[in-house]
């Protein structure tokens, strides 16, 4: 057990002065607490002598005194012990996130999100139960079991025997039925997000489920999965409402052995009332050990099955670092890109071929191709969100592994096909680019979006919250605020990422004259499906199949006929769409 | 992080008399099983006092002969004169039997609540559905989906703690409590008093700890969903975060909330490390007054050993009681604030139901006429405006305009999602205000634009839960929709899941897949709006046939977005800005020069395309 704990370590050794003195405190508590049974054992013998009233207070002032010990050596062993398993468990989940936040994209395209908060939440509670309470509760229960059962033995051996024979149920119960409550509970989970699912799906589909006259079969359906999560609780309940009034019975049994054994010893004279009463205190002592004995080999076990979980977490490794950076790396960049004879496959599928592209800084180019044909890809390689071939990618004549990542992605705004916002007020979202940002800084950048006026209009401004459970924006509107967030970082680099698909002509044809504004002699990267988009590129290039088919400015690729002469003639018809509404 | 991200975290009072008795009358059914618990709980809270009392009469009776003046006759009378046998009759004809019936009426008394509890969440859940069933779509669109869905769970489950664990365990509590007391003072009512002397601390220790930890448990909760929200955003948000170099300053942000979550947690250590050692040292306190009053009173002869042994037991049994009593706080407290919510969710009225009297519908022909139809959402200006529509039987009305022009809203208020603001909607020329529902839509069959797919198999998102349609039935409707080849290409056929909303399958399947569903269900009516998103031309050219055999012979209100769609249909109606422009066919509506003419240079016209070139 000790060398599957290894891992946890480094974790454990940072509180080693602590956890000695939490034994200690330990330590101390179970001593002083097994000595209570005696004093009591002499107050009861001193109350048959009829000792003096005087020696009765003695006897009263020593338990109260060993209490007060007790009770102060108590406390600190809970605060050291348990708070240790706090601090471990903040430092651990502060490592998971920082080692999460150095994973590439690749690793969060192979992990379920689902997957990662159970092991951050549950596993994580787990690992602490074992480092916290599954430490001081082995810790206590070995104490003062070895040391309540020596006392015991000394008092009178052969009645300490008798008393302990349903003991080792005790123990055996709650392991075992410890073991079984985790199951069914386990199955109990599933079941419950099973419901949670249906009735996620059962609400989201509710016109379906209304046009179709489906809400009786729905019902229906909701009480089969409903009754089936009654007779899986079903199970649970009867362990658990046997579990404690069997081990009460258990203790009961105990003590009815004591009463008759100790009773008969008292008679023959080989105890005296006093040791009766003190083996009955000590035998209420032993109960919490019993239990916890089999509580801690559950807690043991399912935390060290959880680290292991967890783990797999730290054994991932970042597969895009500095590591190929040298001792002197550039620290600015100007925003030459170059892709050179660039061919990239994720998984096995050839994504992009061949792939020759110079972009001196300042000039702006624009992509456009059909979905699928390796667009996306092609960006996402400029700030290393997955890793080209080395050499494939150069920025200033640089291969971009040899660019610290920090300063790569710092010169660098992209946006995204897909907007993530994080929920958080407007500002804060348009901050996020730059977090030292001023107040102006925020208000130009969402400016250069078109997206100020809207904000203005909102009764709390800057301050409005987005997200599930603030405002819900539109997806032009989101659009737009990435767009700030990434002008606002002032970047050699803007890489656009189909970011205008949500936003209707008019504004983007705001927003690129004021982009054009801002980016004069910065580098400008665009993904678009539209002409308008893209007609003023320097250069536009055709990808089709991770291919550059077509390249050439705007009017070059017009007269060629091809791919992007098909593209404007639809855009021509879209247009006067527009203008109609 | 803001605070108004957690509103649903914030708890209320633990006791609301209205929400308890609306909460009791869940029991109601089960009242039977309720007070069969409620017996069970009270014995065994009389059996608690039993054990120490059973000491007492065995030390008093034969190992401590002094006190036997002060036993009751009939117990003296009752018990051998030999110890031997004595004790022995003590501990199996007393004992044994009290620690039998006290397992037997535990494990009985929790089995039952808890079974009620489960009884009752299962109710509750069903109420909720069933209400979630009948609420009108504006209520949907008013209310995050999440939210609805943590009504019918994590609200319901709540409450489970308080009717399984709560309610009856509170008297237990209390008759184990109010036994002890009062088999204490029938005893020896000087020493009795001079015992519970210490119980005023122990409630006030409670009372503090109870306060200290309430808090701390809230901050806890609340560091726990910042903790779990922070995570789950910034997992998903991961490549954004990498992108802008937030790793530290996420980080700074993470620790701090991790922070928050740890130092709540310290705080609640603190309480608990104040609060076992206080009331462990308050018994001990209770026991040495015992040992001091109790063995000075016993030079008197005034309290016999096995009382003050007696004592010294009842004394530690004092605390569970009042612990447990208080922990019930946070379980009503939380059981409140659920339930709250839970009604409130209930309380909101149905507007969109069944007429009192509902008229018969006669045989559906399919005549549908919107006649002066105004719809408005909730204080928002008009979306259709003075809508005058008329669908005969057997012809397909095409609705085109631009986005926004209010087509949908006409699909929305034909099967009563909404009611009409102004003017009526007739089918059959009877108003469908005062049709059933079900008379009115299992008249309709209905594409949506985004088809949606439910878990399931290929089958049961064809048939839905509409138990009249056969198997063959959805065959020849995955058949007609030429879906059937890819279904028989799979490796379970029509048995084959379906997925979180169907993520295995293409856009262009899951299309076919909505059409089949509609077909299978052999509507009168078919309303259909058409999707925008792009597919394949070998899927597009499917798509094209399955909406011919779709609409065949079939009165249809179609949304349309298909060239082909509209030259086929018998009319168009051009919306624009909420209001009908122009009606006609596609080619007199040509002629006409007007929007439509308009929309299909922009729209339609570019279909023709790919059609001329196949051609040529």
């Amino acid at each position: 057990m000790f060398q599957r704990l290894s891992p946890l370590k480094p974790y454990l050794a940072r509180y080693k002065g602590r956890y000695v003195a939490g034994f200690i405190a330990l330590l101390i508590t179970q001593i002083v607490g097994i000595t209570i049974p005696l004093i009591i054992k002499a107050g009861i013998d001193g109350m048959r002598r009829h000792v003096s009233g005087s020696e009765l207070l003695f006897f009263a002032g020593l338990i109260l005194g060993a209490a007060l010990i007790k009770a102060i050596f108590q406390f600190w062993m809970r605060w050291i012990l348990i708070g240790i398993s706090r601090d471990i468990e903040y430092d651990l989940r502060n490592d998971l996130f920082a080692h999460l936040m150095r994973l590439s994209q690749r690793y969060y395209n192979e992990t379920r999100t689902g997957e990662l908060m159970s092991k951050l939440t549950n596993d994580l509670s787990a690992v602490r139960n074992l480092v916290g309470p599954g430490i001081m509760y082995s810790a206590t229960t070995l104490v003062t079991g070895v040391a309540c059962l020596t006392l015991m033995f000394h008092l009178d051996w052969e009645l300490t025997l008798i008393a302990l024979i349903p003991m080792p149920l005790v123990s055996i119960a709650v392991k075992y039925f410890g073991q079984q409550i985790h199951e069914r509970f386990e199955k109990i989970q599933a079941m419950y997000s099973d419901i949670t699912e249906r009735v996620r799906e059962n609400l989201s589909g509710v016109r379906v489920v209304r046009a179709f006259c489906q809400e009786e079969a729905e019902m229906a359906l909701f009480d089969r999965m409903n009754r089936e999560y009654v007779e899986k609780n079903k199970r649970l309940i009867w362990i658990t409402s046997f579990l404690w009034p069997a081990l009460s019975m258990l203790f009961g049994l105990s003590f009815l052995l004591v009463l008759i054994f100790g009773g008969w010893h008292v008679l023959s004279g080989r105890i005296t009332l006093g040791t009766f009463m003190a083996l009955n205190v000590y035998l209420m002592y032993l109960i919490w050990p019993m239990i916890a004995l089999g509580y801690v080999t559950n807690l043991v076990q399912r935390g060290l099955a959880s680290q292991g979980r967890l783990w797999t977490i730290f054994a991932a490794q970042p597969d895009i670092d500095d590591r190929e950076v040298p001792a002197h790396p550039v620290t600015e960049l100007r925003g030459e890109i170059e892709f050179r004879n660039l061919t990239f496959s994720y998984n096995g599928v050839p994504v992009l071929r061949n792939i020759n592209l110079h972009i001196p800084a300042g000039r702006s180019v624009a992509i456009v191709g059909a979905t699928g044909s390796g667009k996306t890809t092609l960006v996402n390689l400029i700030p290393r969100l997955y890793d080209a071939p080395a050499g494939a990618v150069l920025i200033d004549g640089t291969p971009i592994r040899q660019i610290p990542l920090q300063v790569l992605r710092r010169n660098i705004g992209f946006v995204p096909q897909e907007t993530f916002l994080f929920s958080d007020t407007i500002r804060e979202n348009i901050k996020f680019g730059l977090s030292e940002a001023s107040q102006s800084e925020v208000e130009q950048a969402a400016e250069v979006s078109n997206l100020l006026p809207e904000i203005v209009g909102f009764p709390k401004g800057f301050e409005t919250l987005v997200g599930e459970r603030g405002l819900t924006l539109s997806g032009g509107q989101k659009q737009r605020a990435a767009i700030s967030r990434a002008v606002i970082r002032n970047p050699r680099i803007l890489i656009l990422d189909d970011a205008l698909s949500s936003v209707d002509t008019g504004t983007e044809e705001k927003i690129l004259s004021q982009l054009t504004r801002i980016m004069q002699g910065r580098t400008t990267l665009m993904i678009s499906h539209r002409v308008s988009t893209v007609q003023n590129a320097d250069e536009i290039i055709v990808l089709h199949e991770g291919e550059i088919v077509e390249r050439g400015t705007h009017e070059e690729l017009l007269a060629m006929g091809g791919f992007y002469t098909e593209l404007y003639n639809r855009q021509l018809i879209e247009e006067e769409l527009e203008k109609e509404a | 992080m803001p605070e108004a991200f957690h509103e649903e975290e914030i708890l209320g009072k633990a006791y609301d008399s209205r929400l308890m008795r609306r909460l009791l009358h869940y029991l109601r059914p089960y009242r039977g099983v309720v007070a069969l618990a409620f017996i069970a709980i009270f014995f065994y809270g009389i059996l608690q006092a039993v054990p120490p009392y059973l000491l007492k009469l065995e030390v008093d009776r034969y190992l401590d002969p002094a006190g036997r003046r002060q036993m009751p006759h009939f117990l003296l009378r009752l018990l051998s004169p030999n110890p031997f046998t004595g004790i022995l009759e003590i501990a199996l004809l007393l004992l044994l039997p009290c620690v039998l019936l006290a397992f037997a009426l535990e494990f009985g008394q929790s089995f039952a609540m808890q079974l009620v509890g489960q009884k009752v969440m299962y109710d509750l859940r069903n109420q909720i559905f069933a209400h979630l069933q009948r609420l009108q779509i504006s209520y949907y669109d008013r209310n995050p989906v999440g939210r609805m869905v943590t009504r019918v769970t994590t609200d319901v489950d709540v409450l489970n703690d308080m009717f399984s664990s709560g309610v009856v365990a509170i008297f237990g509590d209390f008759f184990t409590l109010l036994s002890i007391l009062v088999v204490m003072l029938k005893v020896n009512w000087k020493l009795a008093l001079l015992t519970f002397s210490v119980l005023p601390f122990i409630v006030l220790t409670t009372m503090a700890f109870r306060k200290a930890v309430r808090e701390s448990y809230r901050r806890i909760r609340i560091a726990i969903a910042r903790i779990n929200a922070y995570l789950q955003e910034h997992i998903t948000g991961m490549a954004t975060l990498q992108l802008f170099n937030r790793e530290e300053r996420s980080y700074e942000e993470f620790e701090e909330i991790n922070r928050a979550h740890m130092k709540a947690y310290k705080d609640s250590i603190l309480a608990y490390g104040l609060f076992y050692p206080t009331v462990e040292f308050l018994g001990i306190l209770a026991v040495a007054i015992i040992i001091y009053r109790g063995g000075v009173m016993s030079l008197r002869g005034a309290v016999t050993l096995g009382t003050a042994m007696a004592f010294i037991q009842y004394s530690q049994r004092f605390f569970r009681p009042i612990q447990d009593l208080s922990d019930k706080y946070n379980i009503l407290q939380a059981a409140m604030a659920s339930s709250e919510r839970i009604f409130k969710l209930l309380d909101t009225p149905v507007t969109i139901t069944d007429p009192e009297k509902p008229r018969e519908l006669p045989e559906v022909q399919g005549r549908v006429e919107f006649r002066h139809v105004n719809f408005a959402y909730q204080d928002h200006h008009l979306v259709t405006e003075n809508v005058s529509l008329v669908i005969e039987p057997g012809e397909t009305v095409a609705v085109v305009g631009h986005t926004g022009a209010g087509k949908t809203t006409l699909t929305n208020l034909l099967l009563r999602f909404y009611d009409v603001t102004d003017g009526r909607i007739l089918l059959e020329g009877i108003d469908i205000r005062q049709l059933r529902l079900r008379d009115l839509r299992s008249n309709f069959g209905m594409v949506l634009q985004d088809p949606f797919l439910f878990s399931g198999t290929i089958a049961s998102n064809i048939r839905m839960g509409t138990p009249w349609i056969t198997d063959e039935q959805v065959r020849r409707a995955a058949q007609q929709v030429n879906i059937l080849d890819f279904i028989e290409s799979l490796p379970e056929g029509f048995d084959e899941p379906v997925k979180e909303r169907g993520v295995t399958l293409s856009t262009g399947q899951k299309q076919l897949l909505s059409f089949a569903r509609a077909l299978a269900h052999d509507p009168r009516i078919l309303i259909l709006d058409e999707a925008t998103s792009s597919v394949d031309p070998e899927t597009e050219a499917l798509i094209r046939e399955a909406l011919r055999s779709l609409l065949r012979d079939r009165t249809s209100l179609v949304i349309a977005h298909r060239l082909s769609t509209i030259q086929n249909a018998n009319k168009i109606v051009v919306m624009h800005k909420g209001r009908v422009r122009e009606v006609g066919t596609h080619r007199e509506l040509i002629e006409k020069r007007g929007i439509y003419y308009k929309l299909y240079q922009l729209q339609y016209k570019d279909q023709e395309l790919p059609a001329v070139r196949s051609e040529t």
